[in-house]
Order: C-alpha cells, then sequence, then structure tokens
C-alpha cells in the first residue's frame, strides 16, 4: 500500500467527523458507535480505515477533498474551475437560501469538484462528486464542470477518473439539469472517441441522471462496497411493482453480479488499483 | 378547468354530430323531392321549416363550442399537462399513420426481448427514408397495459439505439416522437441495466452524424424521455410538457406530498413557451383549441410543416456540421 500521508495542501479543511448517519456520538469525543454493528470504537480507528467501520466495514460518507488526497501524489493536486459558483436558472423558490447553507456547512462552491493532478507520477483528471452537498445532485454546475474537467482530459490526453455520488437530479433545476445529462454524456463520447481511458468509480450513492449518464460510461466501471447504485431509487421500485426488494438490491455486490462492475474496491485499495490500470493501459 | 370545459364540448360534439346527421337525411329528401316536381315540394314544406330550424340549432350550439373552447385560448400548465396525458391524443402510431408512408416496423433489441413500449422502423418523409422512433402508450386501458404506458424498459431503449445506428449507416435522417411517463422503475430493469441503457443511448445519439429531430408530443419526463430525444430540433405540441420528472414526483420528492402537483406544475417550467424560452425547444407546433385530440388532421398538416421545414435546414449542413450542431446545442446549456 502506498504511503497516504497527505501532504498536499486544500482549501479547506476536508478532514470532517465521521458521518452522523453512520455513526453515533459519544459522551467521550473520542469515541463512536457504529450505527449498523453498534459496536463502539475510537474515532482515530475509523480515520485510520479511511472512515469505514473498523469492525464491521459499514463505510462512511468521505468528502471530495478527503477523497482526493487519497489517491493523489503529495503536493500534485490542481483544482480546476474552483470558482464556478452555484448558479438559480429557475429562481426556484427558497433555493438560493438552500445553496448558501449547504455552502457554509459542507465548504463546498458546488456538488463536483474537478481537479488534475498526478498518480504514481501519471498526470490524471479527477472528478469526484460530495454527497455532502445537494446530495451529488446534478446541477448545471455539476453538468458544466464535469464537462469542463472531460474537455480538459481529452485536451490535455489524460486519463479521468470520474467518483460519483448523486442522489440523481437537482430538482430545483428543472430540465436545465436533464439537459445536463446529455451534455456530460456527449463530452465523455468525445473523450472515448480520442482513446482516453476513463474509469468510472461509482460511490454511494450514484443514482438517476448521474448513472443514466457519465457514470455508466466507463471502460472501467469500479465500486465501492455496499454502495447503492442503480436509476430509480428503491422506494419508487416498491410502490411501483407492490413487492418488497430482495436484500441487497442494488448494491455494488449485487451489481457486480448482474454483470455491470468490473470490480469491487475497497478505499484502502483505490489508489493502487487506479495506478495499477493506469499503468495497464500505458502504451 | 379544462376537464370541465372539455366535457361541456364533448357533450356539444356528441349534440352537434346527431342534428348533422339528421339533417343530412332531410337535406337528401329535400334534395331527391326538388329533383322529381314542384308539388312535391309543397308537400315537404314541414319539413323544410324542420331543416331550416336543425341548422339554426346546430350554429347556435357550435358558437355555444367557440365560446367554451375559447377559454381554452390561455390555459396554466396543469391543464396542459391533463392535455399531454389525454388519452385520446395522437400518439407515435398515429404520427406515423398521418406523416409518412410505407412504414416497416422493426422489433426488438436483437439481444434479449421486444419492449413494445418504444415503437419503430424504416418509413418515407416526403419521400424521402428515414428511421422513425417512438414512445407507444396506446388508447384504450389494453393498449396502455401491452405497451406498459410508455415506460420503457432498457431493451427499449436498446430497440432505439439499434434503429438509429442503422440510421446512421444508411445515412437516413431520425425522427423520434416523446411520450413517456419516464423508464419504468422495475426491478428487472434495474437489473438489466436501465441507467446503462439510458447513458448509451444519450452518448452516441451526440455522436450522429445524420440529422435527429425530436418531437414532444404528450408528456416527456426524465432520463426516459431524453434517451430518445438528444436531437438536432427539439419541437413541441402546444400542450406538451417536458420535464425532469412527473409534477406528481416532484411535488412528493420536495414536500413529500403529491398532492401539490398544481403547485408543482407552476414551478417546473414544464410547457412549450417554457421550454423554448429555455432554449430546449426550437420550435411549439400550434394545435387546435382544446387539445391535440380534437383534431388529428390539423395536427399533422401544422406538424408536417414543422419537420419538413427543420429537415430541410439539416439536409443543408455537412454530416460533421450536423453532429456539431447537435453537441452544441447541448453544450450551450448551463
Amino acid at each position: 500500500m502506498v504511503s497516504l500521508t497527505n501532504t498536499i495542501s486544500f482549501p479547506i479543511d476536508f478532514r470532517k467527523d465521521i458521518d452522523e448517519e453512520i455513526v453515533k456520538k459519544d459522551k467521550e469525543p473520542v469515541f463512536v458507535t457504529c450505527k449498523t454493528c453498534k459496536r463502539r470504537s475510537l474515532k482515530k480507528d475509523w480515520k485510520d480505515n479511511y472512515y469505514v467501520c473498523p469492525n464491521c466495514g459499514k463505510y462512511s460518507t468521505i468528502s471530495a477533498y478527503y477523497r482526493l488526497s487519497l489517491i493523489l501524489d503529495p503536493r500534485s493536486f490542481k483544482e480546476l474551475n474552483a470558482n464556478m459558483k452555484a448558479s438559480d436558472p429557475m429562481e426556484f423558490p427558497e433555493y438560493k437560501e438552500k445553496l448558501q447553507k449547504q455552502k457554509k456547512e459542507t465548504g463546498l462552491e458546488e456538488a463536483a469538484v474537478t481537479a488534475t493532478g498526478k498518480i504514481g507520477g501519471h498526470k490524471v483528471t479527477v472528478i469526484v462528486l460530495d454527497s455532502r452537498f445537494f446530495m451529488g445532485s446534478m446541477s448545471t454546475i455539476v453538468g458544466e464542470k464535469v464537462t469542463r474537467a472531460v474537455e480538459y482530459a481529452t485536451k490535455k490526453k489524460t486519463p479521468l477518473i470520474i467518483f460519483s455520488a448523486s442522489g440523481g437530479a437537482r430538482m430545483q433545476e428543472g430540465i436545465y439539469s436533464l439537459m445536463q445529462m446529455a451534455k456530460t454524456a456527449a463530452a465523455v463520447e468525445e473523450f472515448n472517441a480520442s482513446g482516453g481511458l476513463y474509469i468510472s468509480y461509482l460511490t454511494h450513492p450514484t443514482t438517476g441522471g448521474v448513472t443514466a449518464s457519465f457514470a455508466s460510461l466507463g471502460d472501467i466501471t469500479l465500486a465501492e462496497p455496499g454502495a447503492l447504485i442503480g436509476f430509480a431509487g428503491p422506494r419508487v421500485i416498491e410502490q411501483t411493482i407492490h413487492k418488497k426488494l430482495p436484500k441487497g438490491f442494488q448494491r455494488s455486490e449485487y451489481l457486480e453480479s448482474h454483470g455491470f462492475v468490473d470490480k469491487i474496491v475497497p478505499r484502502s485499495e483505490m489508489r493502487e488499483t487506479l495506478l495499477k490500470l493506469i499503468e495497464l493501459h500505458q502504451a | 378547468m379544462i376537464e370541465m370545459i372539455l366535457r361541456k364540448v364533448e357533450k356539444l360534439d356528441a349534440q352537434i354530430a346527431e342534428l348533422e346527421n339528421e339533417t343530412a337525411e332531410v337535406t337528401n329528401d329535400l334534395v331527391k323531392a326538388v329533383g322529381h316536381s314542384s308539388e312535391v315540394l309543397e308537400e315537404t314544406e314541414d319539413e323544410y321549416a324542420s331543416w331550416k330550424e336543425h341548422n339554426k340549432e346546430i350554429s347556435k350550439l357550435k358558437s355555444m363550442r367557440e365560446y367554451f373552447l375559447s377559454e381554452c385560448r390561455n390555459l396554466a400548465p396543469d391543464e396542459r399537462v391533463f392535455l399531454a396525458r389525454h388519452a385520446m391524443r395522437p400518439h407515435v402510431d398515429d404520427f406515423i399513420d398521418g406523416l409518412f408512408t410505407d412504414f416497416f416496423e422493426q422489433k426488438g433489441d436483437h439481444l434479449f426481448d421486444e419492449d413494445k413500449s418504444i415503437y419503430g422502423g424504416i418509413a418515407r418523409f416526403h419521400g424521402i427514408p428515414v428511421t422513425v422512433i417512438g414512445h407507444r402508450k396506446g388508447h384504450t386501458i389494453e393498449e396502455n397495459m401491452e405497451y406498459n404506458f410508455g415506460m420503457p424498459c432498457p431493451e427499449g431503449y436498446r430497440k432505439a439505439l439499434r434503429l438509429m445506428n442503422q440510421a446512421e449507416k444508411f445515412k437516413r435522417p431520425i425522427i423520434t416522437f416523446i411520450d413517456t411517463p419516464g423508464a419504468y422503475p422495475g426491478m428487472e430493469a434495474e437489473e438489466h441495466g436501465q441507467g446503462e441503457a439510458i447513458a448509451v443511448n444519450l452518448a452516441k445519439m451526440s455522436q450522429f452524424h445524420v440529422p435527429v429531430i425530436s418531437v414532444i408530443t404528450g408528456e416527456g419526463n426524465s432520463g426516459g424521455a431524453l434517451a430518445i430525444g438528444v436531437a438536432n430540433r427539439v419541437l413541441m405540441l402546444e400542450n406538451a410538457v417536458y420535464s425532469i420528472l412527473s409534477p406528481e414526483g416532484f411535488a412528493s420528492i420536495l414536500w413529500k406530498d403529491s398532492e401539490r402537483r398544481k403547485e408543482a406544475c407552476e414551478l417546473m417550467k414544464l410547457t412549450a413557451l417554457d421550454l423554448r424560452e429555455a432554449g430546449v425547444c426550437d420550435e411549439v407546433v400550434k394545435e387546435p383549441l382544446g387539445g391535440a385530440q380534437r383534431d388529428y388532421s390539423a395536427v399533422m398538416r401544422n406538424l408536417d410543416v414543422a419537420l419538413w421545414k427543420h429537415l430541410s435546414e439539416l439536409k443543408q449542413m455537412s454530416p460533421a456540421k450536423v453532429k456539431n450542431d447537435r453537441q452544441m446545442k447541448y453544450r450551450k446549456i448551463g
């Protein structure tokens, strides 16, 4: 395992606490309890385990910048279009306020962070969707940042790595959100035609318009263990078919066994897997 | 509101039709009588009077109908949603009958299944071979069930792609008709890669060198609509709607209350005029007052003119320009 000691300076403090949907806070601040296995462990142990429960292996959400720090070579990170601000094309009621709130809570300008950097000395273009910002939903700016980064990868002839995490469309941006699917898919297809390697890495959750556009178009599709991946959400499906869905439906492992994922790659093996794949594609 | 108006109008339609039938009979009798001699004419005086009476009644009913229909001039977004979903609205099979000749249906994705919610094949438009594809809903409940209410599974999208790839191969323009509540949210659809099927269609449609024109004819919801709708030109029938998802779904996601659909309709900017403003729709095609279901031939005439105009423009472009023109349409949004 390559050392992950992070010496990259990031614009914000990415070392947020563990996702509180996954763990319960403890009276003593150094401890947390996993909501899945109910076992108590040191926060530090979660952190050392890349925010995966040291007891049961449950994955906690991580921020886009933290993920970048796990895969990129030290000091190679350069953010692309960092200053693109969220927009409100439909002038949707209360949307601006909600955006402000999310910005404050996450320190992000939008749900996508796009960057260039190096993995084992190889230049790469990386897109990370951050599910903490509006559930990583596809807004016009997310679509635009993704498209620009893909175009950058096409122009600079670098491999493209996209970490998807999305609840689907950004409701408040209506049809503009839908159109981003066509825009991003076209950019990926142009990248594809130029001969570039695209590794699509699906993380929890990858659904809706993101699944139905760039996330499903990788040459290599990887997934994080236990991630929810699908087009329609499980609740909508259950309401439609009036049946309970089987356990594990639409999870990474289910998709792998149904032929849509090349490999399930744990967080701890993320960087070395990417490096191996990039090197396998060197002429 | 529109429901009430249409009910009144349809009742008037029936009355007018009945009276016109009766009058036609009387007219026939009268014409025959006139053909014989003047004596017989006297005998038919009563009939003549009632004929006049009928005609007066008909024109009265017609002006009443006009009055009600004039109420349909400025419809609210949710009223347009109602019309867009009207069971008797013209669907893809009606458009194929009305606008094309020599239709040859192509079935199946040739991989796994035949999805009847997507209908398509080769046909001639103004004599030119084209590939035509659309969501199929059907008009009756039996047809709705058979065609899964126009909600495709991955196999439907893959069939559409198979047909479109052939269009590219044989340099045929592609014309698609969009009318779907969305991609089918079922278990098997997910297992067979609903997201993948839509994604691949979007990617491949961006690459075609042949002109693609899409017509939103009814409701165009979500990726399920866009999967056959990445086009150089997007036309919309006047009362068609196009949106990220159904107003009910929108309300239920945003407010956890699908009953607030009317409010959702107002906010979603889903009407043809809204989308024309947003740059998504290129031309709004007029419908008869009260909706397309009231006069198929008028809809066909208007749509024929619009389709031919756009196709003629696109046919002037080089294949590379056609591809670039389509990509730029979407590249500019956002």
